[in-house]
């Protein structure tokens, strides 16, 4: 199976404080990663230091082949990033965002064209091409951010929360579109809080005090712990930390 | 405790909230659920005397929120979505400030905040702008309690926190309601519903439903089945297209599924049974089991389950469209 990341021993420390202790992990192409943990637990600092946006302070990684202590805007170039906190420019409107990022990610000029109508037509956002985003439905915001985030081919993209504050129903389709996505060979690094979708991760590495505790699929990692649901293992796991504070 | 009626509000052209209205009774915990978008901090800050409702009338511990304005907000907690403490104060600085800001003391209402305050206090010589998230979000409770407010407002506390931090932080509310305070607390997270005494299902401005979260479960009148196999992302595509199934949707490690009213054909064969409900949805399973067999999925579970607050939530919500 190819490595799409491969993390050896990263550690990231803030003075005497170690966000990121000795993490090692791999994930393979195509394959949906869930990366949970509590709050504080390091999660962010690992996730910025992957997408090259944080130098560490000890250990590597290669993300998309690339070595994010010497190629971080190889890395750029080469992974897809969105986050429920901030994802489009709510005062352009969608094909505006579109054109936007595409330019930041230089899809090739003859290319824009096609995948911008074939994206639109795909959401059923033809009809909204010219609206503004901060006037669209929050759900189709979030399913535009997520197209926008994969436009430019990436071979993995980055979610960060991308399903917070989402009604039941469009958090269900945000990740059938997941689903489809990966269907395409696109590897998909995500963090949630809600645990039901952990399950829908093929794998799931939880994070506690810099260090993860625990990696595997959501099936092994219920019969490791005895645990009857993925809510089960993170408490399991996470009430011990010691960072509790954070 | 808290009471609107027929409440409204529009900004230009969004309709933020239609004919709101609910009670809150003294001692619960009530919750406010749904969505972002859904109109809950605009009905938060109606209620909290920061904005005018367009139409209806709302009272907090029987005061009106137009007339008495002044007199409510020298009852009542507000903790909002935002952090909105002095991120250039210390942790201490801040709690003295709105203890002060509400002519008391720290020391005067120090036991109502002291289980959450402790938590912090190694701390308190800290900008609350340095702190944590989890460590902002226990200030905030301690400054929006130090006045000892009669009711508590709170907006979306657990939004972005982790489910253990969000299991202690329903534990520390349901300290605060045995010490008589009344809390109004809104969440976009289903699975804080069944730790309210009463809920509200809220949706693009409107109200779904108002009861407790057993009874809103109770009022689900279709059959819901879990559904699982090996394959789940196949198992998913192939039920939809099951002409009996009426919605499947994904539930962590099943999906659920509600059928279309499909008791006519067992009625046809079973005409002169008493209709016993048990048999009818052990026939339905069955048929379903073979159907998915048929189409190869291996390890196939099928139960008839309870439904939780979030598929309420769904059936409810399709009418709301």
């Amino acid at each position: 199976m190819e490595k799409v990341i491969v993390v050896e021993n990263l550690t990231k420390a803030f003075g005497r404080f170690k966000a990121v202790d000795q993490i090692s992990f791999e994930v393979e192409k195509g394959e949906i990663f869930g990366f949970l943990g509590a709050n504080g637990a390091g999660k962010t600092t690992a996730m910025r230091m992957l997408c090259g946006l944080s130098i560490p302070t000890s250990g590597k990684a290669l993300v998309a082949g690339y070595d994010i202590r010497t190629q971080p805007e190889m890395i750029k170039k080469n992974i897809g990033y969105m986050s429920q906190k901030f994802a489009l420019y709510e005062d352009l409107t969608v094909a505006e965002n579109i054109r936007f990022y595409a330019g930041i990610y230089q899809v090739p000029e003859k290319e824009i064209a096609p995948r911008t109508q074939k994206l639109l037509e795909r959401l059923g956002l033809e009809h909204e091409k010219d609206s503004l985003v901060k006037s669209l439905p929050l759900g189709w915001k979030q399913k535009l951010a997520f197209s926008v985030a994969v436009f430019h081919h990436p071979g993995i993209v980055f979610l960060d929360e991308p399903t917070g504050g989402v009604d039941p129903v469009t958090r269900r389709q945000f990740w059938e579109m997941i689903y489809e996505a990966t269907d395409s060979g696109i590897t998909v690094f995500v963090t949630t809080h809600y645990m039901d979708e952990a399950e829908y991760c093929d794998r799931v590495s939880i994070m506690v005090d810099g260090k993860i505790a625990a990696l595997d699929t959501p099936a092994n990692l219920k019969k490791e712990f005895d645990a009857n649901n993925m809510d089960e293992v993170f408490y399991r796991l996470a009430r011990n930390a010691s960072r509790k504070a954070d | 405790m808290i009471s609107c009626k027929n409440i409204s509000k529009k900004y230009k052209k969004v309709q933020a909230l239609s004919d709101i209205s609910f009670e809150v009774k003294p001692g619960e915990i009530f919750g406010l659920i749904g969505p972002d978008g859904a109109g809950k901090t605009t009905l938060f800050r109606i209620l909290t005397t920061l904005i005018l409702a367009d139409e209806g009338v709302a009272s907090v511990d029987g005061l009106d929120v137009v007339n008495d304005y002044k007199l409510i907000r020298e009852r009542v907690g507000y903790m909002p979505g935002r952090f909105s403490l002095y991120q250039d104060l210390s942790v201490e600085e801040n709690l003295n400030f709105f203890a002060t800001v509400f002519n008391t003391t720290v020391e005067e209402n120090y036991e109502l905040v002291r289980d959450i305050y402790q938590q912090i206090e190694p701390f308190k010589t800290r900008k609350a702008g340095k702190l944590s998230g989890g460590m902002k979000q226990k200030l905030a409770l301690s400054c929006a309690l130090i006045h000892k407010p009669t009711v508590l407002f709170l907006d979306e506390p657990t939004t972005g926190v982790d489910p253990v931090s969000r299991k202690e932080f329903w534990g520390m509310l349901k300290n605060l309601q045995q010490q008589g305070i009344t809390i109004l607390v809104s969440t976009p997270y289903m699975d804080e519903a069944s730790l309210c005494d009463r809920i509200a299902l809220i949706q693009k401005g409107r109200l779904l439903t108002i009861d407790s979260p057993g009874k809103i479960a109770d009022g689900f009148k279709k059959t819901l089945l879990s559904v699982s196999a090996e394959n789940m992302s196949l198992l998913l595509t192939d039920l939809r297209t099951i002409p009996e199934v009426e919605n499947c949707y994904a539930f962590g490690d099943s999906h659920h599924i509600t059928l279309k009213n499909r008791t006519s054909r067992y009625e046809q064969e079973h005409s002169d049974s008493k209709g016993k409900k048990d048999n009818e949805i052990e026939f339905i399973i069955n048929d379903l089991k073979v159907t998915l067999e048929a189409k190869n999925h291996l390890n196939i579970i099928i139960k008839e389950i309870k439904p939780g607050i979030e598929d309420c939530f769904m059936e409810l919500s399709k009418n709301n469209l």
